[in-house]
């Protein structure tokens, strides 16, 4: 193996997948630490979904593995959690069942359940919405609510494609705030997709950037600033110099 | 309102003689006399329809999701769904009766086939429309079929479900109706002939209104309960 899996909880080694003989990603390498928030930065079309798909399982690569925490799970799916833009949240459910479903599908029974999911409710900023419906809620308290939903259900480790996407500015860069709060304190390791620079910078603690036709990743940059970041982060002198990198390296 | 009133000038006039469109005085005069007997007869059609549309239903569910879970039996059967449609109901309600008798019987099997067709569909479509996303999702919680079918796919045919029930409970009444006119002992079917050899129009307009009201009470029923199976359907429109 190339590259250790020791403290690294996800490895992706040498991943290639074409559509139609047509080759969409080439050679990937990427790994993930526990707790790290790594972000895959690149254009519209580039192959991110792709690679998503093949890291949780649901496409098999016509090369390369994937391990978790040691464990070859190549085009296993059920393993790694994720979360889309579309939050998924099933609208005949409640919103404390919707977030209590992985737990009864793992076999814990429905007041137990219940009992984990709503005691994490407040740390999500969903109190009080437990018995409401999803479409009584905002867009963002859904992405919570889907963020709490795929929390349970993973095991330490996430992939999340574009969750803040659909968000109208300001409800997004409160989500970027609310998310980087509630990462500090829960175990959770996330690959995190997105097309936005700033989002990328402002959460990551390493960035993958992937360009070209077919995909590759063709720069790492690790995010030196300390967690917690100040508020005014994304106006300082060292934000720019890593967005002005960024855009170098993606064009 | 515009109807009957158009109803009742044309009466008024006479441009029809009495005998062949009765007044709307006439008819609701019938309707309020006869109606104990309209009552007597409902309970008959209505135990037909409740059966039939009760068996159409477990049958539809059946069908419907043994076709969504083994795409073979969904090609070999979805064409034989769609041509037995074509078969007007007035065609084989004869054959039934000849082959059944003059009890309830051929007129349950009757509308069993006349409802099955609409909910079976109306269930398919529900299935096929259940987002893909939502599927993957759950699979890769580790859920298995059956559980992504209780948690995914039944609930998110109900609406659709409802939509063809709703059809059906009309087709149900109406279908028990052409059954009895062919032969019976009781039922409105049964009663409706009855009169038709009498040339009493008033009391045909009679049955034919309490058909009517019958099938659009059945169908605030089934809107009725759909509310209360669906409640989030309600609280979503409410932010
Ligand atoms: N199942 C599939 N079959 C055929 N082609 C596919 C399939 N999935 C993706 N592709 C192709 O692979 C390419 C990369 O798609 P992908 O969805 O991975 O891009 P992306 O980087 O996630 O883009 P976006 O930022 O718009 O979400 C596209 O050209 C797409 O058409
Ligand atoms: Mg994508």
């Amino acid at each position: 193996m190339s590259i250790s899996t020791e403290n690294n909880i996800l490895v992706a080694e040498n991943v290639s997948k074409s559509f139609d003989n047509n080759l969409i990603i080439d050679n990937i390498n990427i790994h993930l630490k526990n707790r790290e928030i790594v972000s895959l930065l690149g254009q519209s079309g580039v192959g991110k979904s792709t690679l998503f798909n093949i890291l949780s399982g649901i496409y098999l690569p016509d090369s390369g593995k994937v391990y978790l925490k040691g464990e070859d799970i190549t085009g296993k799916p059920g393993k790694i959690s994720y979360m889309l833009q579309k939050d998924l949240l099933l609208p005949y459910k409640t919103v404390l069942d919707n977030t209590a479903l992985p737990l009864i599908i793992k076999g814990m029974k429905k007041k137990d359940a219940r009992a984990k999911a709503s005691a994490l409710f407040a740390q999500f900023g969903l109190e009080g919405c437990e018995k409401k419906y999803p479409a009584q809620l905002s867009g963002g308290m859904r992405q919570r609510a889907a963020l709490l939903r795929t929390y349970l259900s993973s095991d330490g480790i996430a992939l999340l494609d574009e969750p803040f996407s659909a968000l109208d500015t300001l409800t997004k860069s409160a989500m970027h705030k609310w998310y980087l709060d509630i990462m500090a304190k829960i175990d959770l390791a996330t690959v995190f997709i997105t097309h936005d620079i700033d989002e990328a910078i402002l959460l990551s603690d390493r960035i993958y950037i992937m360009t070209g036709k077919p995909g590759e990743i063709t720069a790492e940059i690790v995010i030196n600033r300390k967690k917690p970041r100040p508020d005014n982060f994304n106006l300082s002198e060292e934000f720019l110099e890593y967005k002005r990198t960024i855009v170098e390296k993606l064009l | 309102m515009l109807i009957v009133a158009v109803w009742a000038a044309v009466c008024g006039f006479d441009v029809v003689p009495s005998y062949m469109l009765p007044s709307p005085q006439s008819v609701a005069k019938a309707f309020i006399e006869d109606f104990p007997l309209l009552l007597e007869h409902s309970a008959t059609t209505l135990a037909e329809a409740g059966i039939g549309l009760g068996i159409g239903i477990i049958l539809a569910f059946v069908t419907a999701s043994l076709m969504d879970r083994f795409r073979l039996l969904y090609t070999a059967l979805y064409p034989l769904l769609i041509i037995s449609q074509t078969i007007p109901t007035v065609a084989i309600a004869p054959i039934l009766i000849m082959w059944m008798g003059y009890d309830m019987a051929p007129k349950i099997a009757l509308i069993v086939i006349t409802t099955f067709f609409p909910i079976t569909v109306s269930l398919l479509d529900g299935y096929a429309s259940v987002d893909k996303d939502a599927v993957s999702l759950l699979r890769s919680m580790g859920a298995k079929n059956s559980r992504i079918f209780f948690t995914v796919k039944l609930p998110s045919s109900l609406s659709q479900f409802f939509a063809g029930l709703k059809i059906s409970v009309s087709y149900a009444v109406v279908g028990g109706v052409i059954a009895e006119w062919l032969g019976g002992f009781e039922g409105l079917g049964v009663y409706m002939t009855r009169v038709r050899k009498a040339y009493q129009f008033d009391k045909m307009f009679a049955v034919i209104i309490f058909i009517i009201i019958i099938s659009l009470l059945l169908m605030v029923a089934v809107s009725l309960i759909r509310k209360a199976v669906m409640p989030w359907e309600r609280k979503g429109d409410k932010k």
